[in-house]
């Protein structure tokens, strides 16, 4: 039973959790999974557009120092310009403006640095073996990577051909990094974020926060030269990074910045952490929800049975009577036939042992004793099926008057042989003068019979069980009082004794419903029955039965 | 005894018990008549008069409580006794309330049914006398 019950529960938890939890879960995933797109791709275009922003204003300053060179170099011829006062002048000018200016120099076709304006004694050294120096001659404008050079000082060199009539030279200066560097680092955001500049060797052109210095090989792949900015997640170290590179269009250098992810994401991180707690909040509130309904549900489902139970076993009961009842009269109904025949002709041997002629005969006495033998037994047999009948009568439903004092008696009868056998007194004290109950006697004798046989079992042997009827005139009932000698009912079962299903009989000798469907009776009939414990020891009954419903009927 | 001025028609399709009956209650100077169902009896009365009826409840064809019916509704001033076999105290309860005189269980002692036919057979000469 109680499984069935566990069955259920766990049968109904499941598909009230499915139907609510699988929902839940999709919802919320799905709107997470949303977020978590459109936040990414957003951080994605960021990083992007940084770049291109970067990428920009670096060309923009690469374009602005090559036009300054230009410039310099177109407005003035190579005479004026190996003129040192001259090329000290426009140094002078243009470090005025910007300081990143290192030095300034006249190159001829042959090599030669004929003219010089700076800190280093380098004029009169030639170039024409170096590598930079033919890269000028053949494609006009020249800009080197960074490099250390002789002052461990990293910086590069914009070179520029002018041809004057039917010869050329080179105007180079060297500028120093700083100033880009402070470009590129103006990308770099957050606690883990880094910018720099390699170039097509994959060597860093500007110092790094994190992946090396100048001159050296930055952690991420050599990308060839590409068109427009490209995004990439790398493993930089023990970190997952966002990293956007660009090449520049003026020098040959690759702009890279690298966001960490974590920094970036901590809203979406932040935003999963509370969908979290709020799923799991709503979660639990379901469950508790579901195990709440489903208890009220089993709860109201078990009380239902039960009572079904009980009206089932009230029910069955009563049936279990009826069709009792109808058996024993229809058995009476043919035995008292032969019995009346019986009886009419034993009477008419009677009569006829009355006259003179019999009398005289030697065996009259034995004929005379052999009648009056037959009577009794019929007698007998009458009493029994008379009293079948008065049982059966007794199953219709019926309020009538009923005379307790007899109807006690009658019970009796049913239970003097068992009790006789078993050596239990059934003593009486019935109060005369009793009104009578309007009441259904059938079902009043029932609950007698229960409580009396009750009595009985358990005495077991040996003793006695004592019936006593009394008027209360107040409360205008009629009580009737069983008490046994058997050993009581132990105080901590006396409030439970009235339950269905309690017994205290071996297993199997009794339903335990005998009490419960006496309660009820009682309760229907507008009396009560009740349970204690004598003075002396064993139980008391007492059943109280009021006088009538409406104040009418006369009783007698 | 003297014998008593009443005549007693006994109902039962029980021959056996009708049979003996009738002899006993002759035998008590009773003038007794038997028949063993309720048209017989119904005819019996049309021939000739009788003061006390006693009737068996349950019997094959026509029920004891039509024919008490039937006995009332013709003979009003006839007294009738009912014999029932059965359970049904409502049969008898019925039948007193039909206007039977009294009911008595079988089987029953002619001892107690004796007096009961004399005393419906003074409530009939009292009521015989009030009406007229």
């Amino acid at each position: 039973m109680e499984d069935k019950y566990g069955n259920l529960r766990l049968k109904l938890l499941a598909s009230m959790l499915s139907f609510s939890l699988v929902p839940l879960f999709i919802v919320g995933l799905s709107l997470y999974h949303q977020f978590d797109r459109a936040y990414t791709t957003r951080v994605q275009e960021n990083l992007r557009a940084l770049v291109e922003d970067r990428r920009h204003a670096l060309d923009l300053f690469f374009d602005e120092r090559i036009s300054q060179l230009y410039t310099v170099a177109h407005t003035h011829s190579f005479d004026e310009l190996c003129t040192q006062t001259t090329l000290q002048q426009v140094f002078d000018l243009m470090q005025r403006r910007s300081k990143y200016y290192v030095d300034l120099g006249v190159i001829d076709e042959k090599g030669n640095h004929v003219a010089y304006a700076g800190p280093y004694a380098l004029k009169g050294v030639n170039y024409r073996d170096a590598e930079w120096f033919q890269s000028v001659l053949l494609h006009g404008i020249y800009v080197s990577d960074v490099f250390l050079g002789v002052r461990q000082f990293p910086h590069f060199i914009i070179a520029v051909l002018r041809r004057e009539g039917d010869r050329y030279w080179i105007l180079r200066a060297t500028i120093n990094t700083d100033l880009f560097e402070s470009m590129v680092k103006a990308a770099q955001a957050g606690e883990f974020g880094d910018a720099f500049l390699v170039n097509e060797k994959n060597l860093l052109q500007t110092s790094s926060r994190f992946v090396g210095r100048p001159m050296e090989a930055p952690p991420i792949p050599a990308q060839p030269r590409f068109n427009g900015s490209r995004l990439m997640t790398l493993d930089i170290g023990q970190r997952t990074m966002l990293v956007g590179a660009v090449w520049l269009h003026n020098v040959p250098w690759m702009l890279v910045v690298m966001e960490d992810p974590q920094e970036e994401f901590l809203p979406v991180l932040q935003t999963r952490s509370l969908a979290l707690i709020l799923l799991a909040a709503g979660v639990a509130v379901v469950v508790l929800g579901a195990v709440f309904v489903v208890n009220l549900m089993i709860g109201q489902l078990q009380e239902a049975d039960r009572q079904k139970a009980l009206l089932d076993a009230d029910l069955m009961q009563t049936s279990k009577m009826a069709a009792l009842g109808r058996l024993a009269a229809g058995i009476a109904h043919e035995i008292n036939n032969p019995l009346a025949v019986i009886q009419e002709k034993a009477g008419w041997i009677q009569d006829l042992l009355e006259e003179e002629d019999v009398q005289g005969s030697e065996n009259f006495k034995e004929f005379e004793a052999a009648v009056t033998k037959i009577q009794q037994h019929v007698d007998r047999a009458r009493n029994v099926t008379h009293r079948l009948l008065g049982f059966a009568r007794r199953m219709e439903p019926v309020q009538h008057p009923v005379n307790m004092n007899k109807l006690v008696e009658e019970t009796l009868t049913f239970l003097e042989n068992e009790a006789r056998h078993r050596n239990i007194q059934i003593t009486k004290e019935l109060e005369d003068n009793m009104p009578d109950v309007l009441s259904d006697g059938a079902q009043l004798q029932q609950v007698i019979l229960n409580v009396v046989n009750n009595a009985i079992d358990a005495v077991e042997k040996d003793g006695r069980v004592h019936i006593k009827t009394r008027y209360d005139k107040d409360l205008q009932h009629v009580l009737v009082e069983i008490s046994d000698t058997g050993p009581g009912i132990p105080s901590e079962l006396l409030d439970k004794i009235f339950d269905p299903f309690f017994t205290t009989k071996k297993l199997g000798s009794g339903t335990g419903l005998g009490l419960s469907i006496c309660h009820s009776i009682m309760t229907k009939l507008g009396g009560r029955i009740e349970a204690r414990n004598g003075p002396q020891g064993g139980a008391v009954f007492v059943l109280s039965v009021p006088v009538q419903h409406h104040a009418s009927v006369s009783v007698g | 005894m003297d014998r008593p001025p009443y005549r007693v028609l006994v109902v039962d399709d029980e021959a056996d018990f009708l049979e003996t009956l009738v002899r006993r209650l002759e035998r008590r100077q009773v003038e007794a008549v038997g028949v063993p169902g309720g048209r017989e009896a119904l005819e019996a009365l049309a021939e000739r008069p009788f003061d006390v009826v006693v009737l068996d409840v349950r019997m094959p064809g026509m029920d004891g409580l039509e024919v008490l019916k039937a006995i009332k509704t013709r003979w009003p001033l006839v007294e009738v006794i009912l014999l029932t076999g059965h359970a049904s105290v409502e049969s008898g309860l019925q039948g007193m309330q039909l206007g039977a005189f009294d009911y008595v269980m079988k089987p029953c002692k002619l001892t107690d049914l004796l007096p009961k036919i004399e005393l419906a057979y003074e409530r009939k000469c009292l009521r015989e006398k009030t009406t007229r």
